[in-house]
């Protein structure tokens, strides 16, 4: 197994047997870049020299004794949405280019301290806003399984680089499912960790009651790790949780056993593909010869989740997005007046996706229509808690498949929004909720493209959510890599 | 046609904590600009809001202190509108569940107390500042902005008062009055001049005894006590001359110009204050448990209602008893040392709600400045009623002791004022009156009992004013009795 | 139902300078979104309160203390246009 194909705790144990070093894990990650990101483009940014600086000094700790955890010299990405200081940050914005932010985001500042060395910066979705990747500012990434597809979105560049080793690990951002997506067309792991466990100081913000941190990975158990590096209360952000937290690394052998799994009545049928529900189904199926005990559960709300998103994320992040003005950082437009060079600006800066949204959530909060909108759509993620809260009663953990479709074709729905948004149908609910869950991969369809099976949880479940993914990865045995024709580097 | 003002101010108080209210940078006036900033008060990307607990608790001080409900719950909403000095596009405040409501603050003028009712007090941040610089510095012939973020973040207490203020003379002392309340409860620094707090009023006029609300306007920039009453008084009057002249008042706002002593329209934006507010999503709600508005209430230094109770208990009638509690601290620390060396305390009480309020308005004087002290005014008590001077004779002293002549007894004595007491002084005169007035005499003797006030008044000017009147009066009815 | 957006109206409040063309197609766009969107209005049962934390946080505060703010000049260098100090922006109105 080539160097670029370990997982964090395949490394890990490398580095501590001293097989490797950690510049010799970044190395071998850089090359794979240098070979790949014609093709993928994965990255927006990537930082040689504070990454080989990074990687010498956890040589220099290690040998030194001092050991920072499972994450200590392992190369990681990070979306380019969050804050590194002194190195440009742009959210895939044209309003933030060549921004570089005087502060680390608390995430950033984690990985740092837990001896991760970071390796650049990932391309996304334009301020995190879509589900394919193609509305980045600075050109589309690809999916290594197939580069006339899409990697999916937001956290597309996070999951390619994964998914083909130019990282180890990832961090990307989930708001409706853009780390779990990505992941699920990618072939790789994602998870989106309980809303407030793991802090958002220093996440550019797309919808603020709604974003949540997360990893992305080659293992359940990479994830797991990574999400232990990052997550905890943190007093810079007023929604993170300052209770208990689970020990989700403890409970990855368990089984399932005794647990009680449901399956989703509302995530499938039509615009579901066949190849996906097959493979979910099977999964299913191989869950309760182990020993799970599978029902099926109805959440009716989840088939107006999708309406209840599309008004509360546009409404936060027109409020979030109003700071992109032109006066303290960023682009700067044209005009005699203040007011005239900040509608210039921001008409310069923004995206399509990002106009349309802003536009979308500045009515939907508008006066007159607050209540039927934005009013109303808390409401209904009010009665999909209580959906959520009911099924729980009866069941440890929901199932569904993490996309209706595999990988679709760049360009397929870049006119058709609200075929887009559909990518996120069955991540959403979770969101609306603040549950964790997560994606594992569990095949490839016909057209050797990923298919993913999602897990879902409670709040503060990420034990008995890791218990079962571990439990499915094991399943699945998905072993297969994607092969991208290299280029002469 | 009669009219009636109907008036209601906000006041806006910058708090004294040490850091700003959702940051550790810190509060301070005056520092090299843009040197208290951080990624949260500058709005810059991924920046996230705290809010300071110790402005919490400053909020419900001041909202008990004006006498209002601490809400159970609250919480912060975003404000959306687009300034260059609001860094988020937003101003995190609060909507529709404040942290205070419904308190209310008991104003007089001219002997006159009423109730002037406030309707919330709300927790926000400041934006923060624009200099415009070009020709004359003002805002309509400025090239261009300079942005100081400095004050951006600083916790405001925002206080809106219904619109039960009549007069501009009431405007200016409920502002007077709440100002002192939270200068005394120590919240915030409260200087007018350096903008640490700020008064705004909603003024509008109604037919006398009509019911309902006219034409609001909204009157800003006033930097001074007296620039507030002015303002308000030229607003008033505004209104009124365009009523009467068949014209219609726009729902605008006005600023206040000091020097040409009007208000002038401000050009209002394109396009309508729209703020799309919604609940803040990166705060959690506030629970204002009983037992943490116990805890405040405890630390609070007396509050209006309680000191009114205990003047109450003191000797003072309700209405006096109300006025002076809700006087300046330093009056009331006047009425504290005067009782506590032994003055009456009613009449002491009467002197600082009476001459010498009326002296701090007429000569527009900070109480902090007021130049008596408890001893003094006890002093003056004492003359008073050992009869040295007449009760409007000490009226006079009093006025030479505010001038610095030096003490009740010291000015009495030199400007001549004391009275006569001697009753071989007073015979005398009397003796004298009695004999240059033989009509009045026969008079009284015929029954006429008016003619003993002539007489009175007789005497007090033969002894230029400084007979003892009651004395004067008792030995004229002895010797016309004889 | 059809829903009738004041494009104009919305895109001023955003601060987004479009062309009458952009607007156009932005509002056949939001159009079908809304019309997608008016679902969350199907929502039945009894009445219930806006969402809150899914851990149901409160109270959650910081102390009175200071901590130490940014590097001006750091700042300022991601600034469009600065003076002795100062951010720069044009007038907020026209000037005279």
């Amino acid at each position: 197994m080539t160097l670029h194909e370990l997982t964090i705790a395949e490394a890990g144990e490398r580095l501590r047997a001293r097989e490797v070093s950690s510049s010799d894990l970044l190395e071998a990650a850089l090359d794979r870049a240098s070979r790949t990101e014609a093709q993928l483009h994965a990255y927006l940014t990537i930082d040689r020299e504070g990454a080989r600086e990074a990687a010498r000094k956890a040589d220099a700790d290690l040998a030194d004794g001092i050991d920072h955890g499972p994450l200590h010299g392992v190369p990681v990405a990070l979306k380019d949405n969050m804050c590194t200081r002194g190195v440009e940050t742009t959210a895939s914005s044209q309003i933030l280019a060549g921004y570089i932010p005087p502060y680390d985001a608390t995430v950033t500042r984690k990985l740092k301290e837990a001896g991760a060395v970071i390796v650049g910066k990932t391309n996304l979705d334009e301020f995190a806003m879509g589900s394919s990747t193609e509305n980045s500012a600075y050109g589309t990434s690809y999916n290594p399984w197939d580069i006339g597809r899409v990697p999916g979105g937001s956290s597309g560049g996070s999951a390619a680089a994964v998914a083909i080793g130019s990282a180890f690990a990832a961090l990307g951002s989930d708001t409706g499912g853009s780390i779990r997506q990505p992941a699920s067309l990618t072939g790789v792991v994602g998870m989106k960790p309980t809303y407030g466990t793991v802090s958002r100081y220093g996440l550019i913000a797309f919808a603020s009651s709604l974003d949540q941190i997360g990893p992305l990975s080659r293992s359940v158990q990479d994830a797991a790790l990574m999400l232990e590096a990052i997550w905890g209360h943190d007093p810079l952000d007023a929604t993170s949780y300052s209770g208990s937290y689970p020990n989700p690394s403890a409970a990855l052998d368990d089984g399932v056993s005794g647990l009680k799994v449901g399956v989703v009545k509302e995530l499938a049928g039509e615009g579901y593909e066949p190849a996906v529900e097959t493979a979910v189904s099977a999964m299913v199926d191989k869950l309760s010869d182990a020993g799970a005990a599978v029902v099926e559960v109805s959440l009716p709300t989840f088939d107006i989740a999708l309406s209840a998103y599309y008004l509360i994320a546009p409404a936060e992040a027109s409020a979030n997005l109003a700071r992109f003005d032109g006066v303290r950082y960023g682009h700067r437009g044209e005009g005699a007046t203040t007011e005239k060079l900040m509608a210039r600006t921001r008409a310069e800066g923004f995206g399509p996706e990002v106009t349309r949204r802003v536009l979308l959530g500045t009515y939907a909060l508008s006066a007159g229509y607050y209540d039927a909108f934005y009013g109303q759509a808390q409401k209904v993620r009010s009665a999909i808690q209580e959906d959520f809260s009911r099924a729980y009663g009866s069941v440890d953990v929901l199932v569904s498949p993490t996309s209706p479709t595999v990988a679709f074709e760049a360009g397929a729905r870049v006119d058709d929004p609200l075929a887009m948004y559909l990518s996120d149908i069955c991540t959403i609910p979770s969101n609306l909720a603040g549950h964790p869950a997560i994606s594992i991969p569990i095949g490839l369809d016909e057209q050797i493209l990923p298919i993913g099976f999602q897990v879902m949880a409670p709040a503060l479940g990420e034990t008995v959510m890791f218990q079962v993914a571990a439990t499915v990865e094991s399943l699945a045995g998905f072993t297969e890599r994607p092969v991208l024709e290299e280029l002469a580097s | 046609m009669t009219w009636e003002s109907v008036i209601g101010i906000e006041v806006h108080i910058e708090l004294s904590t040490s850091s700003k209210m959702f940051c550790g940078c810190a509060v301070e006036f005056g520092a090299e600009p843009n040197t208290n900033i951080c990624p949260v008060c500058l709005g810059l990307p991924g920046a996230l809001p705290v809010p300071n607990r110790k402005a919490i608790e400053w909020i419900m001080a001041i909202g008990l202190a004006l006498n209002c409900e601490v809400s159970e719950r609250s919480v912060f909403h975003r404000k959306n509108y687009f300034y260059a000095d609001l860094p988020k596009g937003y101003q995190i405040s609060q909507f529709d569940i404040p942290v205070c409501h419904d308190g209310y603050l008991d104003v007089t003028v001219d002997g006159e107390t009423r109730r002037i009712e406030i309707e919330r007090a709300h927790m926000e941040e400041d934006t923060g500042k624009s200099t415009h610089v070009g020709d004359g510095g003002r805002i309509h012939a400025a090239e261009s902005t300079l942005l100081d973020f400095n004050r951006s973040g600083v916790p405001l207490v925002e206080v809106v008062s219904r619109p039960d203020i009549r007069s501009a003379a009431e405007a200016r002392a409920y502002a007077q009055d709440l100002r002192a309340v939270v200068a005394e409860l120590g919240a915030s620094d409260v200087r007018l001049e350096e903008g640490s707090v700020r008064f705004d009023a909603n003024v509008s006029i109604r037919p006398e005894g009509a019911e309902g609300l006219g034409t609001k306007v909204e009157v800003k920039n006033m930097n001074s006590f007296r620039s507030l009453e002015r303002a308000v008084e030229y607003e008033i009057e505004r209104q009124i001359s365009v009523v009467e002249a068949g014209g219609e008042l726009t729902q605008e706002t006005r600023h206040w110009d000091e020097e040409a002593g009007v208000t002038r329209s401000m050009r209002i934006k394109e396009g309508s204050s729209d703020y799309r507010y919604f609940t803040e999503p990166d705060l959690a709600p506030m629970v204002m448990s009983a037992s943490w508005v116990d805890e405040v209430r405890v630390g609070l230094p007396e509050l209006p209602a309680e000191r009114k109770a205990r003047y109450s208990n003191e000797g003072l009638d309700p209405d006096l008893a109300g006025v002076l509690s809700s006087s300046p601290v330093e009056v009331r620390d006047i009425f504290e040392v005067a009782t506590a060396a032994g003055a009456d305390h009613r009449r002491a009480a009467n002197w600082l709600v009476g001459e010498v309020t009326a002296w701090l308005r007429r000569t527009e004087t900070d109480p902090a400045k007021l130049p008596l002290g408890g001893e003094q005014l006890a002093e003056l008590v004492e003359i008073v009623d050992e009869g040295v001077v007449s009760s409007s004779a000490a009226k006079v002293v009093l006025e030479g002791v505010l001038q610095g002549e030096g003490s009740p007894r010291e000015v009495a004595e030199a400007r001549d004022l004391v009275q006569i007491s001697d009753m071989s002084a007073i015979e005398e005169i009397v003796a004298k009156v009695l004999a240059d007035n033989p009509e009045a005499v026969d008079s009284y003797a015929a029954g006429e009992e008016k003619v003993v006030g002539f007489l009175v008044g007789q005497v007090m000017t033969a002894s230029r004013g400084k007979a003892d009147p009651k004395l004067v009066s008792e030995l004229l009815r002895k010797k016309l009795s004889s | 139902m059809p829903i009738d957006i004041d494009i104009a109206h919305v895109a001023r409040l955003a601060r987004l300078d479009l062309t009458a063309e952009e607007l156009d197609g932005y509002k056949t766009q939001l159009d079908v979104i809304l019309d997608h969107a008016t679902q969350v209005q199907s929502l039945e049962g009894d009445p219930r309160e806006e969402s809150a934390h899914p851990l149901g946080l409160v109270n959650a505060f910081r102390q009175d203390e200071r901590r130490p703010s940014l590097d001006r000049d750091e700042v300022l260098s991601q600034a469009p246009e600065t003076k002795d100090g100062y951010f720069v922006v044009p007038p907020a109105m026209e000037t005279e």
